[in-house]
C-alpha cells in the first residue's frame, strides 16, 4: 500500500508544482496579490509531498520491500541496512527523485529566507523553480516511476552494484546534486528579472548568495566524486575525463565565471546582460548534464541504464526550459551597457578576462565531451576524445587564469595602479621563482617538468593572495580588515594554489608499479620496501574477500601494514577494494589483483605525493563559497545609493 | 541580433544530440568501423584444427572468395550464431573459414562436435595475434574477402538471418560483379 | 543482436569492476614509465571506457602484452600507435590525430577564444573611451563645484572590494 502512496504523493506535488508555477507568474503579471500570495502555500505543500515520497522510497529499501521493482533491482536482504540509504538514490529513478527533493530543498529555502524581497520578483522566481519542478516531476511519473511494483514479490533482490557500497556514495551525489541544482536560483532570479523588466543590479545582490552555495556544494560534490573514484574505482587516477565528470565540471566551470561576473554587475553594475546569460547557462549545463548522463547518447564508465524514451523527453524539457530562456534573453536582455565606468588596468578587465577563460574552458570541455557524436555526423567514423585531448588543451586555456589571478584583488575597481601594485607583488613572483628552484633540487627525480611549474604556480597563486590579505591586515582598521564576502574569495583563490601544487606535484612524482610478489617477499618502489606477507580469506558483512597483507617499510622503520582485498559480493559481482596510508604529503596505495601462478599475486603499488592536496585545495574552495555567501551585505535590505547609477555610465553598447 | 546567437548555438548543440540519439537507435554503441575495409587481409599462418601439423596461410586462400568466421567455444555469442551458420554455410556461395580465436583446441572440437561444423576449413588462432591483425574484438566476426585477397565487409556481432539477407548477401553478389 | 553483442562483452568484461594487475618484466623503470603513459593514452575496444592500462578484458591483456613486445623491439610509440590503429581505427586514440575532420576538435576551442577575445577587446576600448571622458567631465566639475567623483572618493572598505 505504501508504495501506492509514494506514487500518489509524487502526483498531488505535481499538481502543487503546476500551481506554484502558473498561478504566481500569472499573478505577477496582473499584479493580482493574491496569486502572487499563493507560491509560498504551493511551495511548501510541493516540498512535503515531495518528502513524503522520498521518505516512503527509503522505508522501502529499509525494510527490503522486493515487491517494489526498483528496490528488488539495487539491493538484497544481505545489503547492510546503512548502505540501504545510498542505495534509494544508487541507481537512476532514485537519484532523479533525490533531484526533485533538493530543488524542492532549495526551493523552500529561497521562499524561507526570501521574505523582504520584493513579492512579484518571488512569485516569478517561485514560480520558475515550480516549472523545472513540474518538469522532473512529470518525467519521474512518466517514464522512471521509482514506485512500480514487480508482482509477486521476489524472494531476494539483485544487488547494489558493489562499486557503490562505499561511504563516498551516501554523501557524493547529495552534495554534486545540491550543486547542480542550487544554479536553479540564479537562473529562476534571472529569469524573474527578465519577465519583470527589472534589470536594475537589485537582483544580482539577491542571486549572490545562493550561487555562492550553490558553486560551493558542486565544488564539493565534485571533489567528493574524485576521491571516491580514486579510492574506489581503484585506478589511482582522480580525474578521468569521462563524459559523466565532464557533466558536472561544465557547470561548474561556467558558475565559476557566474560568480566573478556577479560581483562586477552588483557592485559596479557592468556586465548585466552577460550576468542573466551566465545564470542562464550555468543551469543548462546543469540540465544538460542530467541529459547526457541519462540518455545513454554517450558511452561512459558510470552512466545509468539508459532508455531512448528518457532522452528524449529531457532532450524536450531541455529544449523548452533553455530555448524558451534564450528567446527570453534575446527579446529583453539590457540594450544598452550599463555601470560605472572602468579604465583598461581595473578588477573589471580582470574578471572580465576570467569570465573568457571559463567560458571558452566550458566550451572546450562540451566540444570535446560532443565530439564523437559530431565524428558520426561527420563520417570520420568513430573518434575517442579522452585525457590526453583534455589535459593538452585545459591547461593551455587556464594559464592566464593562473598567471592574472593574484592581479584581481590587487587591482582596484574602476582604475588600478600597475606600479604599486607590481611593488605589491614581487615577493609572491620572487618566492614563486626561489620555491621552483627548489623543487627542481627536491625532486630531481621526478619524470617531467610538472612538479616545477605546480609549485611556481602554486606559490605564486597562494603568496599573492597571502599579501593581499597582510596588505589588509596592515592598512585597514580592525574590525573591517575582512569582510566575509572577501575572506571566502581568500579562501577559495588559496584553495587554487593547495589544488595546483596537488596535481602538478603528484603528476610529476607519482610512482606506480604493477608487481607479481610471492609471500614474504619484498621489493621496492619510490624508495620504500614493501613486504607481501599472503593472502588470506575473509568473510565480510555480504562479501567473501581475498585480503593481502602489505608491510611497507623505510629502511628498518615500519611504516605501515596495508590489507588490500578482492572481493567477491553476494550477487556474484567482484570488485576491488584497495588500501590506502594517506598522508598530508604522500599516500600509499595498495591494489590487490589476481593470482598469478601457485604462490603469486598481482599487487599494484602507489606511492602518490601530494595527491590530498587536490581535495584539500577542493575544501578550501568549498569553505570560501559558504564564508563568502555569508556575507551581511546580501542580506541587508538595499541601500538608496546602489539605485543611483551615475548617469555618465550610462551610455550605449 | 547578437542577442540571437546563444540561442542560435543552443538550437545547434540540440541538433547535434537529436542526432546523436537517432543514431544510437540504428548503430551498436559498441561498433568500431574496420580500418581493413578494401584493404588487404593480413598474412597469417595458422595450424588447422582437426590437424595442427599442417599450417593454412593468407596465400594458400587467394583464388577464391571467402568468408573468415572468428569463434570461439568459450564465447556465448557464438553459440547464438552457430545454428545460423549451420543453416546458412551452404547457401553463401563462397567458403566458409573458421579462426577458433584465443581457444583451447580440443575444448573447441568437443564444442563443435556437440553443435556441429558449418565450417570448410577451421584454422586455430591460439595467442590471438592473427585475431589482432584483424583487428578482432569481439568473437564473433566475420570477414569477406575476395578472391584477391581485399577485405571487403566486415560484421561484428552474431549474424542472423536478417543480416545475412540485408548486408552479406548483397555484399557477396557485389564480389561477383567486381571480380573479371 | 545488438543487445546479444552487449551482452557477450558484458559477460567477459563488465562483471568486473575491477582494473587489471598485470606485472611485466620491464627492463627498468623509464620503460615502465613509458609503458604506463602510453597504454593510458589508447582506448580499450571492449570495455570502451577504460583505457588499455587499466582494461581487465583478455583483449586489452593481449594488446598491452603486444604494445609491450613492441617497446621491447625497440619500436616508438608513433610506430606503436599506428600499428594499432591500422587494426582498430583512429577510435583506439585517445587524443585524435590531426585530420581532416578533427579539426573543429582542436582549433575549435581557440577559435572560440579568438572571438570571445576580439568581443572583449572592443567591450574594453569602449570602456577605456568613457573612462577618459569620465575622467575629464570630473576633473572639470571638481575644479568647478570640488564634488565627489569617483576618482576622489576615499576607499570604502565595502565598496572597494
Amino acid at each position: 500500500m505504501l508504495p501506492e502512496l509514494g506514487q500518489f504523493a509524487l502526483i498531488l506535488a505535481l499538481l502543487l508544482a503546476f500551481a506554484q508555477c502558473a498561478l504566481p507568474i500569472y499573478g505577477a503579471w496582473r499584479g493580482n496579490t493574491a496569486l502572487i500570495g499563493l507560491a509560498r502555500p504551493a511551495v511548501a505543500g510541493q516540498a512535503v509531498f515531495v518528502a513524503l515520497a522520498f521518505g516512503i522510497l527509503t522505508w522501502a529499501f529499509l525494510t527490503q520491500d522486493f515487491s517494489v521493482a526498483y528496490v528488488a533491482q539495487n539491493s538484497n536482504l544481505s545489503l547492510p541496512w546503512y548502505y540501504r540509504f545510498p542505495a534509494v538514490w544508487g541507481a537512476h529513478e532514485g537519484s532523479l527523485l533525490l533531484w526533485i527533493l533538493i530543488l524542492n530543498v532549495w526551493t523552500v529555502a529561497v521562499a524561507a529566507f526570501s521574505r523582504h524581497l520584493p513579492g512579484a520578483l518571488m512569485a516569478r522566481v517561485l514560480g520558475v523553480l515550480g516549472f523545472i519542478s513540474c518538469g522532473f516531476l512529470l518525467f519521474t511519473i512518466l517514464t522512471s516511476n521509482p514506485f512500480l511494483r514487480h508482482l509477486p514479490a521476489l524472494p531476494d533482490g539483485n544487488d547494489l552494484n558493489p562499486i557503490l557500497q562505499d561511504p563516498g556514495l551516501i554523501m557524493h551525489p547529495p552534495m554534486l546534486y545540491t550543486g547542480y541544482v542550487g544554479f536553479s536560483v540564479a537562473f529562476a532570479f534571472a529569469i524573474a528579472a527578465l519577465l519583470g523588466g527589472q534589470l536594475d543590479v537589485a537582483w544580482v545582490r539577491w542571486a549572490r548568495p545562493w550561487t555562492n552555495v550553490a558553486w560551493a556544494f558542486l565544488t564539493l560534490g565534485i571533489t567528493l566524486g574524485s576521491w571516491w573514484a580514486y579510492y574506489v574505482l581503484g585506478w589511482g587516477g582522480w580525474w578521468f575525463w569521462d563524459p559523466v565528470e565532464n557533466a558536472s565540471f561544465m557547470p561548474w566551470l561556467v558558475g565559476t565565471a557566474l560568480i566573478h561576473s556577479q560581483a562586477v554587475t552588483e557592485k559596479r553594475g557592468s556586465f548585466r546582460a552577460w550576468t542573466i546569460l551566465l545564470s542562464i547557462f550555468a543551469f543548462s549545463l546543469s540540465l544538460l548534464g542530467t541529459f547526457l548522463v541519462r540518455s545513454g547518447v554517450l558511452t561512459s564508465v558510470h552512466a545509468f541504464a539508459s532508455d531512448p524514451r528518457r532522452g528524449i523527453f529531457i532532450l524536450v524539457f531541455l529544449g523548452i526550459v533553455v530555448g524558451g530562456s534564450l528567446l527570453l534573453y534575446a527579446v529583453r536582455a539590457p540594450k544598452v551597457a550599463g555601470g560605472k565606468p572602468f579604465a583598461l588596468l581595473s578588477r573589471e578587465t580582470l574578471l572580465l578576462v576570467n569570465n573568457l577563460m571559463f567560458v571558452c574552458a566550458a566550451a572546450m570541455v562540451l566540444l570535446g565531451t560532443l565530439y564523437p557524436i559530431i565524428g558520426d555526423m561527420l563520417g570520420i567514423g568513430r573518434v575517442s576524445v579522452g585525457p590526453p585531448y583534455f589535459g593538452f588543451v585545459f591547461p593551455l586555456l587556464m594559464l592566464p587564469v593562473v598567471l592574472l589571478i593574484p592581479f584581481g584583488p590587487f587591482f582596484r575597481w574602476a582604475s588600478a595602479d600597475w606600479s604599486s601594485t607590481w611593488r605589491a607583488l614581487r615577493p609572491a613572483l620572487v618566492l614563486a621563482l626561489v620555491a621552483a628552484v627548489v623543487a627542481k633540487l627536491v625532486f630531481r627525480h621526478a619524470a617531467s617538468w610538472h612538479a616545477f611549474i605546480g609549485v611556481a604556480a602554486a606559490f605564486w597563486v597562494g603568496a599573492g593572495i597571502a599579501l593581499y590579505a597582510l596588505k589588509r591586515w596592515r592598512e585597514v582598521p580592525a574590525g573591517r580588515r575582512y569582510t566575509p564576502e572577501m575572506l571566502g574569495m581568500i579562501l577559495a583563490h588559496f584553495g587554487l594554489a593547495v589544488f595546483l601544487a596537488g596535481v602538478l606535484i603528484t603528476q610529476a612524482t607519482s610512482v606506480e608499479s604493477d608487481l607479481s610478489f610471492t609471500p614474504n617477499q619484498t621489493q621496492q618502489v619510490g624508495g620504500l620496501d614493501f613486504r607481501f606477507v599472503g593472502v588470506q580469506r575473509v568473510q565480510g558483512p555480504n562479501y567473501l574477500a581475498d585480503q593481502g597483507t602489505v608491510e611497507v617499510r623505510s629502511g628498518d622503520r615500519l611504516v605501515t601494514t596495508l590489507h588490500p582485498e578482492k572481493r567477491q559480493y553476494s550477487g556474484q559481482q567482484m570488485q576491488s577494494k584497495s588500501d590506502i596510508d594517506g598522508g598530508v604529503f604522500r599516500d600509499l596505495y595498495v591494489a590487490l589483483g589476481e593470482p598469478l601462478g601457485d604462490t603469486a599475486w598481482g599487487v599494484r603499488i602507489y606511492v602518490k605525493p601530494f595527491v590530498r592536496w587536490i581535495w584539500f585545495g577542493g575544501l578550501f574552495m568549498l569553505v570560501g563559497g559558504l564564508t563568502a555567501s555569508a556575507d551581511r551585505r546580501f542580506r541587508a535590505r538595499r541601500s538608496a545609493r546602489d539605485e543611483a547609477v551615475p548617469a555618465a555610465a550610462t551610455a550605449t553598447a | 541580433m547578437s542577442r540571437l546567437l546563444p540561442f542560435i548555438g543552443f538550437v545547434l548543440v540540440v541538433a547535434l544530440l537529436i542526432f546523436g540519439l537517432r543514431w544510437n537507435r540504428t548503430h551498436d554503441m559498441n561498433w568500431v568501423p574496420s580500418p581493413l575495409i578494401d584493404k588487404p587481409a593480413p598474412e597469417f599462418t595458422l595450424p588447422l584444427l582437426y590437424d595442427s601439423t599442417k599450417t593454412v596461410s593468407r596465400q594458400d586462400l587467394l583464388g577464391q572468395p571467402y568468408l573468415l568466421n572468428v569463434f570461439g567455444s568459450w564465447c556465448v555469442t557464438c553459440q547464438d550464431e552457430h545454428p545460423v551458420l549451420m543453416a546458412h554455410a551452404k547457401k553463401f556461395g563462397v567458403r566458409l573459414i573458421g579462426m577458433d580465436w584465443k581457444d583451447d583446441p580440443d575444448t573447441a572440437k568437443r564444442w563443435l562436435a556437440q553443435f556441429g561444423n558449418p565450417y570448410d576449413t577451421i584454422l586455430v588462432d591460439a595467442d590471438g595475434k592473427a585475431g589482432i591483425d584483424f583487428g578482432v574484438y569481439g568473437a564473433p566476426e566475420t570477414f569477406l574477402v575476395d578472391a584477391q585477397g581485399v577485405v571487403r565487409y566486415k560484421h561484428i556481432g552474431n549474424l542472423t538471418p536478417e543480416n545475412i539477407e540485408r548486408e552479406l548477401k548483397p555484399a557477396i553478389a557485389q564480389l561477383g560483379k567486381v571480380q573479371p | 543482436m545488438k543487445r546479444a553483442l552487449l551482452v557477450f562483452i558484458l559477460l567477459i568484461a563488465g562483471l568486473h569492476a575491477a582494473f587489471a594487475i598485470d606485472p611485466l618484466p620491464f627492463t627498468d623503470r623509464a620503460e615502465e614509465v613509458r609503458f604506463q603513459n602510453l597504454t593510458r593514452q589508447l582506448r580499450c575496444l571492449v570495455c570502451q571506457n577504460q583505457d588499455l592500462a587499466d582494461s581487465e578484458a583478455d583483449l586489452a591483456k593481449d594488446l598491452r602484452r603486444q604494445v609491450f613486445q613492441m617497446m621491447q623491439a625497440g619500436k616508438t610509440d608513433d610506430e606503436i600507435k599506428q600499428y594499432l590503429v591500422s587494426r582498430y581505427n583512429i577510435f583506439v586514440l585517445y587524443d585524435p590525430p590531426l585530420q581532416a575532420g578533427t579539426w573543429l576538435l582542436w582549433f575549435g576551442p581557440f577559435a572560440f577564444l579568438a572571438l570571445g577575445a576580439f568581443i572583449v577587446v572592443r567591450i574594453l576600448r569602449k570602456r577605456q573611451d568613457q573612462w577618459g571622458q569620465t575622467r575629464l567631465i570630473n576633473a572639470n566639475e571638481t575644479a568647478n563645484h570640488n564634488s565627489g567623483s569617483i576618482e576622489s572618493d576615499p576607499i570604502d572598505p565595502e565598496e572597494d572590494w
